[in-house]
C-alpha cells in the first residue's frame, strides 16, 4: 500500500474501506468491538431499569415527575440528523470527493457538539433541582447510562475532528478511507443507542 | 542494511521485546508475566493449606487469610490462568492458520501491556494497605463494607487488564476471520484454533458485564454513587448478576482452550485424526453459546425462585452432553490408534478422569435442591479445583511441554516431565478428592480457621499434605525450563515426529516472518497431509516467493497502559480526600488518549522484508543449522 | 473361644462403624446424616445423582483403560500408521443419546424438588383457634450473631434456635448489613440472607437435639462476610411440641431476680448504672428482632457455646468480653475496658458479670 499514491474517483475502488487487508481487518474488527460496545450498554439499561425510582425512603425524584420530553426530542432529532449527514459524508467518501466529505462531516460534528451541549444544560438543570449523580441509586443509574452514552459521544467527536485535520492537506486514499469509514460507524451505533435510551428512560420514564 | 539484520545485546534484546508487536515474542512475555502470577498464586495457595491444615490454626489472622484467599482466585483466574492460555493462543494459532501475524499487531501488544499492569496494579495491594479480602467475586455488600483499598485495587486493576483481554479477544477474532491461508477453510481449522476462536467470542460478550459491574463498584466506593446500597435504594444481587454473566462464560473462556490443547496433543500423540472433528467442532460452538444461559446457577440459594432456579438447573444439565460428546470423541481418537506416552500425552491421559470428574461433579452442583446444599461449601470447591485444575492447569502444563519446542527450539526434558506430571497428578487429588467430603460434611468454603471436633480434621491435614506434592511438582517444572535452557540442543521443525498441522511444519522456533510463503491449504491436517505424500518440505504454497510487509516496533502500547496504571492511583485515593487524587487522575487518562491519539494521527506504514534477504535468510537455514 | 469369637467380630463390626461414620462427618453437622424432610430430599437426591455419575464414570473408564492400554506404541512398534478415521455418526448419535436420558432421569425429581421446597403455602393457614398451623421465625443475619424472632410468640432469642420436631417450620431470612447465608447442614440445605430482601423457606426437624451427643445441632453462615465468617456458627435445640410450648411460656415469664449476692453485683455492672451492657442486649425474652443491637440474653444460661464458638463455662464467658477481638475479630462488641471509662475491669467484676450472665436461663 503506498501512502502517497493519488486517487481520481475513476482509479479509486468501489470499497476503499476494504480495500486493503488492513481495511479488512479494521471493518471486521470495529463491528466485533460494536457488539461488546451493545453488551455494555445492555447492561447499563438492566441495570437501569432494576434501579429505576428506586432511592432513600422519602426520595422526591422520579422518572415520571423529572423528564421532560421536549428538550429530550429535540436532542433525539438532532442526533438522528447528524447520523443522516454522516451518511452524506460516506456517499461523498465512496464517490472520492474529499472536500464534500469533509463539509457533511462539519455539519455532522456540528450537529454532535449541539447535542452534547442541550445534554450538558440537561444534566446542569438536573443538578440545580437537586437531583445530582450521588443524590440516590436511581440518579446514579441514569447517570452512569446517559453519561456513558455522552462520554461515547464526546469521544466520537474528538475522532472525527483529529481525523478531518490530520487529512485536510492529504486527501483521501486507501489508508485513511477506513478511518473515516470507521468513525461514521461508530457514530451511528452512537445514534442507535440514543434512540433506546430516548424509549427506555425518557419516553417509558414519562409515560410508565 | 538487510531488512531483516538486528541489533545485540541485552539491553537491545529487552528494548526489542517490550516492544515488540510480534507475536511470538508476545506470545512469551505473556508466558513469564502469567506465570510468575502463576507462582505467586501457588505460593498463597500453600499458605491456605497450611492454615488449614489443623483445627484452630493461627499460621494467618482472619483478616490476611480473607486477602490471601481472595488474591489466590484472582490472581489464578486473571492473571495466570487467562494470560498463560493467551500466550499460548499467541504462539500457536497465527502458526496453525498460516498467517504472519494476528490481525492487528499493535492491538496485540497493547493487550499485554494492559494485563500486565493491570495485574503490577493489583498485586500493588500488598504492600499498600493491604489486598482485597472480598473473595475472587466480591459480591457486593461486603466489598462495599471492606475498609482497606483492596477493593479498590481489584476494581481498577482488573478494569485494566479486563480492556487488555477484551483487545486480545477481538485480535483474535479477526485473526482468524480475515488471516487464514488459502484453503484453509473453517471446517479445516485445526481444534486449538477453533477453541480460540469461540473462547475469543466468549470474551468479546462477556468481559463488558464485568467492566461494567467493576465501574459501578468503583463509582460507589469512590466517588458516591449507591448502585449497591441498600440504604440509597441500590441492590447488590445486581453484582452477583453481572459477575455472573461474566463469571460463567469465564470458566469457559480457560477451558475450551485446554480442550483444543488437548484435542492437538490426542492427534498427534496417537497419530490419528481427530475422531468426530465435526462433532468437536460443533460442540464446542454449543458449550461457549450455553455458557451464556447458565449464569444464575450460581445463585440458587439468592433466592430467585423455583421457576428461575428450574429453568437454569435445567439449561445447565443440558451442558453435559456436548462435554459428553468430546470426551468419547478424544478417547476414540486414541481407540485404534498408536499411542506414544510422552509428556504432553501423559497430561492428557491423566487430564480425562480428572475432568470426568470435575465435570459429574457439575451435574450434581446443577440440581438445584441438592445444590442448596452443596453450594457455598467445600463440595463447590473440590468441584472447580476439578475442572481447573484437573482441565486448565493440566493443558497449561501439558502445552508447555508440547509448545517449547516450537516456541524456544529446543526440548524441555522428558523425564524431569515426568517426574512433574506424577508429582503433580497425585498431589492434586490427593488435595482436592477429599474436599468433595469436607463439604457434604458441613464445612463451608472460605472459612480461615474451623473448629475441632466436627469431624474434619483428618480430611484437611489429608488435602494439605496433598498440596505439598503439588508444589514439588511445580518446583521440579521450573528446573527443568532452567537445565532445558542452559542446554540448548536445538530441534528441527517437528520435534515430535507425529506433527499434523501448519505450525510443525516450519522452523522451531519460527522465523520473525513466520511463512516465507503462505502455503496452500489441501485439508484437516494439512502438515500430515502433505508428510503423507511425500512432501518433504512440508507445505505447497499460495503465492510466489516475493516482498514481505511487517509492522513497525512501537512503544506506544506500553505508555497506554501506563498512562491508565497513573490514573488508577488518582481514583483509588480519590476518596481519602487528597488534592493531587483528581490532577493525577487527569494526567493518568491524558497520557492514555494522548498517545491514542498520536498513534491515530502518525502514519505507521511498517517496512518490508526484500525477497533477496528472504532467501538468504532461508540459505542461512539451511546452512546454519535452525538459527 | 467361640465368645471370644463373637466379641471380635462385634469389635470389627463396631471399628467398621465408626470408620463409616468417621466417613460421614458427625451428626450434628454432616449433610450425609440427615436429621430433618429437606436434608433427607436432599440426600435422596445426592444418591440418585451418584448412581447416575457412577453409571457414566463406569462407562467411560471401561473405553479409557482399554484405549490406553491396547493400543500403546510399545505394543505396535515405532512405525506403524493407524488408519485415519474421520468419526462415526452412529457413535456420536449413541453418545449424544444416552447422556440425554441420563440428564431426564435426574431432571424429572429436580424440578420437582426445586418447587416442592419453595412451596410456601400452608405458611400463614390459621388453625381453628387463631394460631398458625406451622411456627415461623425471623431470621436475621447480624456481623457474627444470628437472631431469631418467633413473631407469633412474640419473643426473640439469639444465637441458639429453638425449634419444635414434628412440623414445618418456615424462616423469613433477611441480613441487617452484608450478605451472609443459614444453613443447617444435617437439616436442610441453605438460603442467602440478603440485604434487601427477605428469602422465606421451610425445614422439618426430624430428631431432638438432646439425642445427640453435643445435644444441639450446628448452624453456619456459608456466604463470605467479613474476617470473622468462619466464625458465625449458631445452634439449633430441636424439642418435641410439648417441651417448645413450655419452652415459649418460659421465655415470656419475667426472668426471676438472682438469689446470690455475686450475681446481684453482675446484675447492676450489667444495667445502666454499671458498664451499661443492657444498652444493647436485652435480658428479657419478650420482643421483636432487629431492635437491640447486640444478641438477647435471655437464655444465656442455656446456651451451648459462648459466642456460637466457644465451650460454655466462665473462664471463657469472662475472656470473651474482656476481649471479644482476640476471638472473633471484626464483630462490632466493645471490649469492656472502654465501657469502663478506659479503666480495666477488676476480677472480681467480670466473675460477678458472669456469675449473673449464667443465671439468665429458661429452660429449668
Amino acid at each position: 500500500m503506498d501512502i502517497n499514491k493519488k486517487y481520481t474517483p475513476q482509479s479509486w475502488p468501489d470499497h476503499p474501506e476494504t480495500a486493503t487487508m488492513e481495511g479488512k481487518n479494521k471493518f471486521v474488527g470495529f463491528w466485533l468491538l460494536l457488539a461488546a460496545e451493545s453488551v455494555t450498554f445492555a447492561s447499563l439499561f438492566a441495570t437501569y431499569l432494576a434501579l429505576k425510582d428506586k432511592g432513600p425512603s422519602g426520595m422526591e425524584f422520579t422518572a415520571a415527575g423529572l423528564f421532560e420530553l421536549p428538550l429530550v426530542f429535540a436532542m433525539t432529532m438532532i442526533l438522528l440528523t447528524s447520523s443522516l449527514t454522516s451518511v452524506y459524508a460516506m456517499y461523498h467518501m465512496k464517490n472520492h470527493n474529499f472536500k464534500s466529505m469533509q463539509a457533511w462531516l462539519a455539519v455532522t460534528v456540528l450537529l454532535g457538539a449541539a447535542f452534547l451541549g442541550l445534554e450538558i444544560y440537561e444534566f446542569n438543570h438536573y443538578v440545580h433541582l437537586g437531583f445530582g449523580f450521588t443524590n440516590s441509586a436511581f440518579s446514579s443509574a441514569f447517570y452512569t447510562l446517559v453519561g456513558t452514552h455522552g462520554a461515547h459521544v464526546v469521544f466520537g467527536l474528538g475522532w472525527f475532528i483529529a481525523l478531518m485535520v490530520r487529512n485536510a492537506k492529504r486527501g483521501l486514499n486507501t489508508y485513511n478511507a477506513p478511518k473515516f469509514f470507521l468513525v461514521s460507524l461508530y457514530w451511528h451505533f452512537i445514534d442507535v443507542v440514543w434512540v433506546f435510551i430516548f424509549t427506555v428512560v425518557y419516553l417509558m420514564g414519562v409515560i410508565g | 542494511m538487510s531488512s531483516i539484520a538486528k541489533k545485540s545485546g541485552f539491553g537491545a534484546t529487552v528494548w526489542d521485546y517490550i516492544t515488540s508487536v510480534d507475536h511470538k515474542k508476545i506470545a512469551i512475555l505473556y508466558l513469564i508475566s502469567g506465570g510468575l502470577f502463576f507462582l505467586i498464586g501457588g505460593i498463597e495457595a500453600m499458605m491456605i493449606r497450611i492454615q488449614l491444615m489443623k483445627a484452630g490454626n493461627d499460621f494467618l489472622s482472619a483478616g490476611t487469610y480473607n486477602e490471601v484467599m481472595t488474591m489466590h482466585g484472582t490472581t489464578m483466574i486473571f492473571l495466570a490462568a487467562m494470560p498463560l492460555l493467551l500466550g499460548f493462543m499467541n504462539a500457536i494459532m497465527p502458526l496453525q492458520i498460516g498467517a504472519r501475524d494476528v490481525a492487528f499487531p499493535f492491538l496485540n501488544s497493547l493487550g499485554f501491556w494492559l494485563f500486565f499492569f493491570g495485574g503490577i496494579f493489583l498485586n500493588l495491594s500488598w504492600f499498600l494497605g493491604g489486598a482485597p479480602d472480598a473473595g475472587w467475586t466480591n459480591y457486593a455488600s461486603l466489598a462495599l463494607a471492606s475498609e482497606s483499598h483492596g477493593i479498590d485495587f481489584y476494581a481498577l486493576g482488573l478494569t485494566i487488564s479486563g480492556f487488555g483481554t477484551l483487545i486480545s479477544g477481538i485480535n483474535f477474532l479477526v485473526t482468524i476471520i480475515n488471516m487464514r491461508a488459502p484453503g484453509m477453510t473453517y471446517m479445516r481449522m485445526p481444534l486449538f484454533t477453533w477453541t480460540t476462536f469461540v473462547a475469543s467470542a466468549l470474551i468479546l460478550l462477556a468481559f463488558p458485564p464485568l467492566t461494567i459491574a467493576i465501574f459501578f463498584m468503583v463509582f460507589d466506593r469512590m466517588f458516591g454513587s449507591h448502585f449497591f446500597d441498600v440504604a440509597a435504594g441500590g441492590n447488590t444481587i445486581i453484582w452477583e448478576h453481572l459477575f455472573w454473566i461474566f463469571g460463567h462464560p469465564e470458566v469457559y473462556i480457560l477451558i475450551l482452550p485446554a480442550f483444543g490443547i488437548f484435542s492437538e496433543i490426542f492427534a498427534i500423540f496417537s497419530r490419528k485424526r481427530l475422531f468426530g472433528y465435526t462433532a468437536l467442532v460443533f460442540a464446542t460452538i454449543l458449550i461457549g453459546f450455553y455458557g451464556f444461559m447458565v449464569w444464575a446457577h450460581h445463585m440458587f440459594t439468592v433466592g430467585l425462585g423455583p421457576t428461575a432456579n428450574a429453568i437454569f438447573a435445567l439449561a445447565t444439565m443440558i451442558i453435559a452432553v456436548p462435554t459428553g460428546v468430546k470426551i468419547f470423541n478424544w478417547l476414540l481418537t486414541v481407540w485404534g490408534g498408536n499411542v506414544s506416552f510422552a509428556t504432553p500425552m501423559l497430561y492428557a491421559v491423566g487430564f480425562i478422569p480428572s475432568f470426568v470428574a470435575g465435570g459429574v461433579t457439575g451435574v450434581m452442583q446443577a440440581i438445584a435442591p441438592l445444590d442448596y446444599q452443596l453450594h457455598d461449601s467445600y463440595f463447590i470447591v473440590a468441584h472447580f479445583h476439578y475442572v481447573i485444575v484437573g482441565g486448565v492447569v493440566l493443558a497449561i502444563f501439558a502445552a508447555t511441554h508440547l509448545y517449547w519446542p516450537k516456541m524456544f527450539g529446543t526440548m524441555l526434558s522428558e523425564k524431569l516431565g515426568k517426574i512433574t506430571f506424577w508429582l503433580f497428578f497425585i498431589g492434586f487429588h490427593l488435595t482436592f478428592f477429599i474436599q468433595h467430603f469436607l463439604g457434604l460434611m458441613g464445612m463451608p468454603r472460605r472459612v480461615y480457621t474451623f473448629g475441632a471436633n466436627q469431624g474434619w480434621d483428618l480430611f484437611n491435614a489429608i488435602s494439605s499434605v496433598g498440596a505439598i506434592f503439588m508444589a514439588l511438582g511445580v518446583i521440579i517444572m521450573l528446573v527443568n525450563i532452567v537445565l532445558t535452557t542452559i542446554k540448548n540442543e536445538r530441534v528441527g521443525n517437528d520435534p515430535w515426529g507425529d506433527g499434523r498441522t501448519l505450525e510443525w511444519a516450519i522452523p522451531s522456533p519460527p522465523p520473525f516472518y513466520n511463512f516465507a510463503q503462505t502455503p496452500l491449504v489441501r485439508g484437516l491436517d494439512t502438515y500430515w497431509i502433505e508428510k503423507m505424500e511425500g512432501n518433504k518440505e512440508g507445505m505447497i504454497y499460495a503465492e510466489p516467493l516475493g516482498d514481505i510487509h511487517m509492522p513497525n516496533n512501537s512503544f506506544i502500547p506500553v505508555v497506554m497502559s501506563f498512562g491508565l496504571f497513573v490514573a488508577s492511583f488518582g481514583a483509588l485515593y480519590h476518596p481519602d480526600g487528597y488534592s493531587w487524587t483528581i490532577p493525577v487522575l487527569v494526567i493518568g487518562l491524558l497520557i492514555t488518549f494522548g498517545s491514542m491519539l498520536l498513534r491515530s494521527l502518525k502514519d505507521d506504514l511498517g517496512f518490508h522484508i526484500h525477497k533477496e534477504d528472504l532467501i538468504k535468510d532461508r540459505e542461512g537455514v539451511k546452512t546454519d543449522g535452525h538459527k | 473361644m467361640i465368645n471370644g469369637l463373637k466379641k471380635w467380630r462385634l469389635f470389627t463390626l463396631m471399628t467398621a462403624l465408626i470408620f463409616f461414620l468417621a466417613g460421614c462427618g458427625r451428626e450434628e453437622i454432616s449433610t450425609l446424616i440427615p436429621a430433618g424432610g429437606v436434608a433427607q430430599d436432599q440426600f435422596n437426591l445426592l444418591l440418585l445423582s451418584s448412581a447416575v455419575m457412577l453409571f457414566v464414570i463406569i462407562v467411560v473408564t471401561i473405553v479409557y483403560v482399554l484405549a490406553i492400554t491396547k493400543f500403546r506404541r510399545s505394543k505396535l512398534g515405532e512405525e506403524m500408521i493407524p488408519e485415519q478415521v474421520e468419526g462415526s455418526t452412529k457413535l456420536e448419535f449413541l453418545w449424544t443419546a444416552i447422556p440425554i436420558v441420563l440428564i431426564i432421569i435426574i431432571a424429572i425429581p429436580t424440578v420437582y424438588q426445586t418447587f416442592d421446597l419453595a412451596d410456601t403455602r400452608t405458611m400463614d393457614v390459621e388453625a381453628e383457634d387463631g394460631s398458625m398451623t406451622n411456627l415461623t421465625v425471623n431470621v436475621i443475619a447480624k456481623l457474627y450473631w444470628w437472631e431469631f424472632e418467633y413473631p407469633e410468640q412474640g419473643i426473640v432469642t439469639a444465637q441458639e434456635l429453638v425449634v419444635p420436631t414434628d412440623q414445618r417450620v418456615y424462616f423469613n431470612v433477611v441480613s441487617a448489613d452484608v450478605k451472609h447465608s443459614f444453613w443447617i447442614p444435617s437439616i436442610g440445605g441453605k438460603i442467602d440472607a440478603n440485604p434487601e430482601n427477605t428469602n422465606t423457606f421451610y425445614l422439618t426437624f426430624n430428631q431432638e437435639s438432646s439425642e445427640l451427643e453435643d445435644g444441639v445441632f450446628y448452624g453456619k453462615c456459608a456466604e463470605l462476610c467479613g474476617p470473622s465468617h468462619a466464625l458465625m456458627d449458631f445452634k439449633v435445640k430441636t424439642m418435641n411440641s410439648n417441651d417448645f410450648d413450655q419452652w415459649v411460656a418460659s421465655m415470656k415469664e419475667e426472668q426471676t431476680p438472682p438469689s446470690d449476692a455475686l450475681a446481684q453485683t453482675g446484675e447492676e455492672l450489667f444495667g445502666a448504672d454499671g458498664l451499661g451492657c443492657i444498652g444493647c442486649h436485652a435480658v428479657s425474652g419478650v420482643g421483636a428482632g432487629n431492635v437491640m443491637a447486640g444478641p438477647n440474653l435471655a437464655t444465656f444460661g442455656d446456651r451451648n457455646r459462648v459466642a456460637g464458638i466457644l465451650e460454655h463455662n466462665e473462664e471463657n464467658l469472662k475472656a470473651w468480653i474482656k476481649e471479644p477481638q482476640d476471638f472473633k475479630p471484626g464483630n462490632q462488641m466493645p471490649d469492656v475496658k472502654s465501657l469502663n471509662g478506659g479503666q480495666d475491669v477488676s476480677e472480681q467484676d467480670l466473675d460477678a458479670l458472669a456469675a449473673y450472665l449464667m443465671t439468665l436461663t429458661v429452660e429449668q
